[in-house]
């Protein structure tokens, strides 16, 4: 347990809490970096996984971007785009983007696309028209699966991110480098503490986000419809009526 | 494309190491995950705990867990054993929950089913429920085995030889044509195993080779506007 006595040293080491390259700082730049990134993918990938599953056309699209992209290899894009443009933020900006958009995508069109028919159907039944479907009566029901898409691309910006460090002189990965180059254990495990305090302390916020986006009426009538649910759901007409309280 | 021409010895050895890497980790994944998603599926308590664990696991970011995992298993950080656990750990986090949810979805009239003509225990895990999970699990085997492969690489930058050394190399020679080369190849390669995962599957899962054109559920897709 000496290993992980040098890495809290190296986090609790006053030195390391000022000036330029201190813990703080580089907290600030890896969660900046990564809202910035963020944001950029998702005014990309939400509007478009929102149209495909809204109108159904183009899921062959998210299939292979979603399916496709998974096999890039991250450091490839960075080490590439790090190349191309240069020692700064630009690099890894672009590459992080690439590889949140997967992500965004598929949980914006599974969002849209796990709604039930049939409730779209009443809407437009009661007369609603298609923006007020989508905005009232999609959105919020698919809401905790579009939050869950961007809960999985916080996660992959936050550790790709870290990754970044190797490109660019950014983020709660630099001391990681540092260590691993002056073979300073401590160092780069106190950098490697801190990016899973923070990956993790971001996936709860977004669980907890997950939770409270289920509309209230939902929440009223869900049972424990998670467990033992049919695989392949059952034709709509002739539903076996004991599907109710096994649900 | 001249670059790999002239070293096609390079690419072809760093490619082997690459399978030595990610080859076990995804098997020992796969075989270690069926029986844990089993268990997150029997039991109401097992599942919140273990799929929680899971989700935890996954949210560690790959660079940071190949450096603090030395911590727990003495290992060294440059260790290729080393990045081969946090591959297999990787994949766990992913097929227990695929795995859990393929148990879930067996129909429990077949469970009775299977019950009822004198299976049980063990018996009926492997001879009605695995067979039944078997498509679900291949999917998530599937997509371990391309994340496993592309996540592989990472391990060049803490100086374990694979692939990724293609990029670390390159970026400190700045060679644009070994980068690209890196890619690809990791693309290939992921793409290689998961058609072998896919021909694997039709050969122990012959009824699955009918295809997916008689969905029950179609009648309702069809409903769209």
């Amino acid at each position: 347990m000496n290993l992980v006595a040098g890495g809290i040293a190296w986090i609790l080491d006053p030195a390391n809490w000022q000036g330029a390259g201190s813990i703080p700082v580089r907290i600030g730049q890896h969660l900046l970096l990564s809202l910035v990134v963020l944001a950029i993918a998702s005014a990309i990938a939400l509007p478009a996984g929102a149209v495909i599953g809204h109108t159904g056309r183009g899921k062959q699209l998210v299939v292979m971007v979603s399916g496709g992209l998974r096999a890039l290899p991250t450091l490839g894009v960075l080490t590439l785009f790090g190349l191309w443009l240069g020692i700064g933020l630009a690099a890894p900006v672009i590459s992080l983007v690439i590889l949140a958009v997967p992500p965004l995508l598929a949980g914006a069109y599974a969002g849209f696309e796990a709604v039930d028919r049939r409730t779209i159907d009443a809407a437009r039944a009661m007369g609603m028209r298609e923006r007020e479907i989508v905005g009232g009566v999609e959105l919020p029901l698919g809401l905790p699966i579009i939050v869950g898409g961007v809960r999985s691309a916080a996660l992959q910006i936050i550790a790709t991110a870290t990754l970044a460090a190797y490109v660019a002189d950014v983020g709660l990965g630099r001391p990681i480098f540092q260590g691993l180059k002056t073979r300073d254990y401590g160092e780069m495990l106190g950098g490697s503490i801190l990016v899973i305090l923070l990956a993790l302390l971001v996936d709860g916020a977004f669980a907890l986000a997950q939770r409270l986006v289920v509309p209230a009426g939902v929440r009223a009538t869900r049972t424990r419809e998670l467990r033992s649910r049919p695989a392949r759901p059952r034709t709509a007409v002739g539903r076996p009526i004991h599907e109710g309280n096994r649900q | 494309m001249t670059w790999l021409w002239s070293n096609l010895d390079l690419v072809g050895e760093l490619s082997l190491v690459h399978l030595a890497l990610s080859v076990p980790a995804i098997i020992l994944s796969f075989v270690v995950s069926v029986p844990i998603g089993w268990l997150a599926h029997r039991y109401r308590w097992s599942r919140g705990v273990l799929l929680t664990l899971c989700g935890l696991l996954y949210a560690i970011p790959s660079l940071a867990l190949l450096i603090a995992l030395p911590v727990f298993t003495g290992l060294g950080v440059r260790s290729p054993v080393n990045l081969v656990v946090a591959l297999t750990l990787y994949g766990i986090a992913v097929i227990v929950r695929t795995a859990a949810d393929a148990f879930d979805a067996i129909d429990r009239d077949v469970r009775q089913s299977a019950t009822a003509v004198g299976y049980s225990g063990f018996g009926r895990f492997r001879a009605v429920e695995l067979p039944l999970a078997g498509p679900v699990l291949l999917s998530g085997l599937r997509v371990v085995i391309v994340s496993t492969v592309s996540l592989a690489t990472i391990g060049a930058v803490i100086g374990v030889p694979s692939l990724g050394s293609l990029f670390t190399d390159g970026f400190q020679r700045g060679i644009q044509a070994e980068i690209a080369t890196g890619i690809v190849a990791t693309i290939v390669l992921a793409l290689l195993l998961d058609q072998l995962a896919v021909l694997a599957g039709r050969l122990l899962m012959p009824w699955t080779r009918l295809g997916p054109g008689r969905r029950a559920g179609s009648a309702v897709e069809g409903a769209r506007p």
